[in-house]
């Protein structure tokens, strides 16, 4: 069962360029770094695919072993983990951000 | 709820670090914002970096005395470009 789900949320990671696993959705985040993390994703105008963690326990938990990253919200990125919502906005205000989704969608 | 001493203590029983601010962002407590400049992150990532982070406060995250934690981490020299 706990296998399952981290099986999901592989195949979920890997068939989208981009994922943000958050609380709540982008229109009603519930979270202010969940808030944040759209945001800052929105302005680059590049799809992002997201999962709310509030609607499943199971991803919940599961996401924070799959990546071994103790909090919500995760972004993934070509298949790889970028990090939470402070290292979001880093990337973003270090402008190294739009390389990676430019590089991503590129493929 | 967890005191700026404790948080300080903590992170330097696990990594040595050359300056640590902390804001309690809500005043009540558990949700912190830290600055962090240790040598230890010298060229690692920001996953990485973040990652000695948490570990450091593994304990004081898992029992709740820390609910929310916003990080900045520096390396001494990523920390003197910002400054210059």
């Amino acid at each position: 069962m706990a296998e399952d789900v981290l099986k999901e949320i592989d195949e979920k990671v890997k068939s989208n360029k981009v994922v943000l696993f958050m609380k709540g959705t982008p229109d009603f985040p519930q979270c202010g770094f969940s808030a944040h993390t759209v945001e800052i994703l929105k302005s680059y105008g590049f799809p992002f695919a997201t999962e709310d963690v509030l609607a499943d326990p199971a991803v919940r938990d599961g996401i924070k072993r799959y990546a071994s990253w103790p909090t919500i919200p995760q972004i993934y990125i070509d298949g790889k983990f970028v990090g939470g919502c402070d290292i979001l906005h880093e990337l973003h205000e270090r402008g190294e951000l739009e390389p990676m989704l430019k590089a991503a969608f590129a493929k | 709820m967890i005191t700026p001493q404790e948080i300080k203590d903590a992170l330097g029983k696990a990594l040595p670090v050359s300056m640590v601010e902390t804001q309690d962002l809500t005043g009540g407590g558990d949700h912190w914002q830290l600055i962090i400049v240790s040598p230890a992150f010298e060229g690692k990532g920001l996953i990485d970096q973040h990652r000695m982070v948490n570990e450091a406060l593994k304990e004081q995250m898992g029992d709740n005395r820390i609910h929310a934690l916003a990080l900045k981490t520096y390396s001494p020299s990523q920390w003197e470009k910002l400054g210059s």
